[in-house]
């Protein structure tokens, strides 16, 4: 007697804990990894999860193993022409010569590196690390969106659960009459031309006349039958499509120093920066948009390839992007429409007396209209002259205006803090 | 006459699946297959991909390497480059065969046919499962080996139990007793026992390098051998004598090579499982068919995937991969069917003893009292041979050229029948390596001999399964390669001599 079990809904996950120890054990690789695709990869697309590739070479399991060597006897099959006492040279890469079966198969692996993807929770956790974020903000900006299904008209391919009946059956109907209406037409001529002979029966002629008529008509509604009842591509579908539950939209400025004093580690400390307030957006707001800009003495709008990774010199004019940005705001983001987060990161370094020219457009026209507009100061020496103009700004504007010095990656996170302080308060 | 079949869809319902179950477990009965009772159970690709992580065991305890396999089945199924096997199938008793849901209504039929009555008969009639497992024991075994290192996670942190784990892994093949039988295994036992054994081995361990002098009279140089006679099982010694482990740790040494030892019939046994369950899938679905049990649209889809599975690519093709072993064993059991039901001039020569014999009784007889070697030198046959066209070829390292040694002819057949044999001999494939020696009056470090086959060396990776074994002895460790005339030809040591002594580093 056999007994038979579904399983099928046990747990499928029990592999979990072994992939995290897996994880763990070759952390510094992955974050390796990670680190160049947070590097390589847009904003936009950074928390997509992706490929983690490790040397096969530290990750091998050490066995005793035979080596090359010594004298071997192998049987193969599939003998064609060899005879006793054929002699031929060695096959190079090792395929054919001989060692033993298992050191065959791990040489064939052992070609090419250990590839493995890992998810998005996974690569938001590599990233994250060393930020020192709370693990309940780690919570929220890792969350998914949110998605409903909402029904969009009809479409003429789906699944047969999804078959609206009716409208399948109009557009039939309708199809009939498109076809038929001229044969129909036909018929009705017909039928009233004998109405109009009947009367004058009975007649020999006549009476030919009639049963050529109503051998026609019969002619006709067989043609008429042939139209199908339902073909397929009268058969509509419901359409669905998937909507993000309903929310406001974002603008996200960044506003970046490239002047010759900032470089590329300084660069990159700032992409982290942005990327963690871009996550932060996205978990918040369903449409973000992204302006990249960014200033030596003069300021321009770039893409995200440009913002980062092109080389300037020069002195540093900070107002001149508050003055483009302020721009942009007016033409492209009225604040009624849009949500609007500037952050900006620098040096700390300015040209003399630009700086309170600096506070002076941020007060005037860009707080009022701004959420939040952060200023991260990437130096490790003594702060610069724009952070004392900026430090009598934070004073006056405590609710939108956030600054901080960042020395190292975990100096990021209280920047958002204030934020996520304003949201519990919202919730409570 | 014919019966009615019971199914003529490709869809499997439970219902299905109890009704083939129960006219294959007849038809098997009728023809004197002896089994464990069956547990089927039904599960899913991800399911089946668990499974292939953790060895097929339905439960085991964690360790990294099982979630790389993991993730590596993971990411090559997923990308389509391998698809998942249709069964796994357990030594326990009831013996548990995993079925996927994916399968057709026919391969559900296959695959009970060929696990839950070929491999659950192999399992419960082959001496070497009898003498070196014990199927009713595995799973609370393994249970009770899951929570031990569980529990010593939390008592000594994640990082020192890996570490021992990832040694002990290495030396994996040598933890295993060629020639002793093991004690059976029995979880209460395990456990009531285990905390006597921690102190007694510890108080043993204690003596054995106990510093207080012999008595000067009993000083003879030639008894400082330890231990007296080579010791082939390297976890056992290392189990029983490494000075400087812990209790905890000893048991997980003793964990690892329990489980090793449970998987050792399973890799000398190979050809003959598959052959076994391939040769009683094929008799038991034809006489299914045979019965009108089952439709003709069913017989070809069964043979579609039977032939794919026994096929053996020459070793000229793109898809060679060594021998299959499951063409060499189907074949040799069809072989042995057909020498005792129509047997040649030739058979009555080769095989007098059982041509025109009750090929049940021989094939049951062959199934229970050979492993893969030996079954290969007893049983195969010219005719196979030819059919097979086997060759040898002799590598040797020393000559430019590899030689052709021996073909399907009638001076060739014992030759390439030995070199086949010898080429599932697990003392041939794996090195041969033995605890010789520990230095108990000097340094206490262990020197290990590997005795050398057909001049074969090691391979690079074993400086590296050095320092595993370092790391459990916890003192110097040499490896010597001896040649047949007892020279040795090469000798690795850990840490490496040429450096300046380094303090050894325990766990």
């Amino acid at each position: 007697m056999s007994y038979i079990i579904d399983r099928r809904l046990n747990s499928k996950n029990k592999s979990t804990v072994n992939r995290q120890r897996f994880l763990r054990r070759y952390k510094k690789h992955i974050k390796g990894a990670v680190e160049e695709a947070v590097n390589n990869r847009s904003i936009k697309d950074i928390d997509q999860g992706g490929n983690v590739t490790i040397p096969r070479g530290d990750v091998s399991e050490p066995v005793f193993h035979h080596g090359e060597g010594g004298i071997r006897n192998k049987v193969f099959p599939g003998n064609k022409e060899f005879v006793v006492g054929d002699e031929f040279q060695r096959p190079q890469g090792g395929g054919g010569g001989g060692s033993g079966e298992g050191k065959a198969s791990n040489k064939g692996e052992g070609e090419d590196d250990f590839t493995f993807q890992i998810n998005q929770e996974e690569f938001l956790d590599f990233m994250f690390d060393g930020l020192e974020l709370p693990y309940l903000v780690k919570k929220q900006l890792n969350n998914t969106t949110q998605y409903e299904t909402r029904r969009a008209g009809f479409t003429n391919a789906g699944s047969p659960d999804k078959i609206h009946i009716v409208r399948s059956l109009k557009a039939a109907h309708a199809r009939r009459i498109a076809l038929t209406g001229k044969d129909r037409r036909a018929i009705r001529a017909l039928k009233q031309e004998i109405s109009a002979l009947e009367p004058l029966l009975p007649n020999m002629e006549v009476e030919q006349k009639i049963n050529k008529i109503h051998a026609e008509i019969e002619c006709l509604s067989k043609k008429l039958k042939r139209v199908p009842f339902l073909d397929d591509f009268d058969i509509k579908y419901n359409n669905l499509i998937k909507v993000p539950v309903p929310s406001s939209k974002a603008v996200m400025f960044c506003i970046m120093d490239v002047s010759g004093s900032m470089t590329q580690s300084i660069k990159d400390m700032a992409k982290r920066f942005f990327i963690l307030l871009y996550l932060f957006l996205k978990r918040n707001y369903k449409q973000i948009d992204v302006v990249f800009v960014r200033h030596h003495t003069h300021a321009k709008e770039v893409d995200e390839e440009e913002f980062f990774y092109s080389r300037e010199t020069g002195g540093t004019i900070v107002s001149s992007a508050l003055d483009l940005t302020s721009e942009i705001i007016e033409e492209r983001y009225a604040p009624s429409d849009w949500n609007i987060y500037i952050a900006q990161a620098s040096d700390g370094d300015n040209w003399d007396g630009d700086s309170s020219k600096c506070s002076q457009v941020l007060s005037e026209s860009i707080l009022k209209q701004v959420q939040y507009f952060a200023y991260v100061e990437i130096t490790k020496g003594p702060h610069q002259n724009l952070w004392h103009e900026y430090e009598k700004m934070s004073s006056t504007w405590t609710d939108c205006f956030a600054m901080q010095q960042i020395r190292e990656p975990s100096d990021i996170f209280p920047v958002f803090r204030s934020l996520f302080e304003k949201k519990v308060e919202g919730a409570a | 006459m014919k019966k009615k079949p019971i199914s003529t869809g490709s869809e499997w319902t439970f219902e299905l699946i109890a009704e083939y179950d129960r006219e294959i477990a007849r038809i098997a009965a009728e023809f004197g297959l002896d089994t464990y009772p069956n547990q089927i159970e039904i599960i899913t690709s991800e399911q089946m991909m668990d499974a292939y992580a953790s060895i097929g065991m339905p439960l085991n305890y964690n360790h990294w390497s099982y979630g790389k396999q993991f993730v590596e089945t993971h990411q090559n199924y997923k990308r389509g480059r391998m698809g998942l096997a249709y069964e796994i199938v357990i030594n326990s008793d009831p013996c548990i065969s995993y079925l996927m849901e994916e399968n057709t209504i026919t391969m559900q039929a296959l695959v009970i046919a060929h696990a839950c009555y070929g491999h659950n008969s192999f399992f419960k009639g082959n001496y070497l499962f009898k003498t070196w497992t014990d199927a009713s024991a595995i799973i609370d075994y393994l249970l009770f080996a899951k929570s031990y290192i569980s529990r010593c996670e939390e008592r000594h942190g994640v990082t020192a139990v890996e570490e021992l784990l990832d040694s002990c892994h290495a030396l994996m093949n040598y933890g295993v007793n060629r020639y002793v039988r093991p004690q059976p295994l029995t979880t209460d036992e395990e456990k009531e026992r285990q905390h006597a054994r921690e102190e007694y081995i510890q108080r043993h361990i204690n003596d054995l390098w106990n510093t207080i002098p012999k008595k000067e009279e009993g000083i003879n140089p030639e008894i400082t051998h330890f231990p007296k006679d080579p010791e082939e099982n390297i976890l056992y010694f290392i189990e029983k004598n490494a000075p400087l482990l812990e209790p905890w740790q000893r048991e997980i040494v003793r964990i690892v090579r329990k489980i090793s030892q449970y998987f050792y019939p399973q890799k000398q046994t190979q050809v003959m499982n598959e052959g076994w369950a391939c040769f009683w899938h094929y008799t038991l679905l034809h006489q299914m068919h045979d019965e009108g049990l089952v439709t003709d649209g069913f017989m070809m889809e069964f043979l579609h995937s039977h032939t794919s599975v026994v096929y053996q690519p020459p070793f000229d093709s793109p898809y060679f991969n060594g021998v299959n072993p499951y063409t060499l064993g189907y074949n040799m059991m069809q072989d042995i069917k057909r020498i005792c039901e129509a047997p040649t001039e030739e058979d009555r020569i080769w095989f007098p003893d059982i041509a025109g014999s009750d090929w049940k009784k021989t094939l049951d007889h062959a199934m229970r009292n050979y492993k893969d070697e030996s079954f290969i030198l007893q049983f195969l046959s010219p005719n196979l041979i030819r059919e097979l066209r086997l060759f040898t070829i002799m590598d040797n390292a020393e000559k430019p050229n590899l030689a052709v040694t021996s073909i399907h002819d009638e001076s060739g057949y014992r030759q390439v029948r030995e070199d086949l044999a010898a080429q599932y001999n697990l003392g041939n494939r794996e090195p041969n390596i033995q605890v010789y020696n520990v230095d108990v009056r000097g340094d206490r470090s262990l020197t290990l001999r590997h005795f050398m086959h057909n001049k074969q060396p090691l391979s690079d990776t074993s400086s590296e399964v050095l320092r595993h074994i370092h790391r459990l002895w916890g003192f110097e460790v040499h490896l010597e390669s001896i040649l047949p005339d007892g020279t040795v030809s090469k000798s690795v040591h850990c840490p490496e001599k040429v450096q300046p002594e380094e303090t050894s580093t325990l766990i």
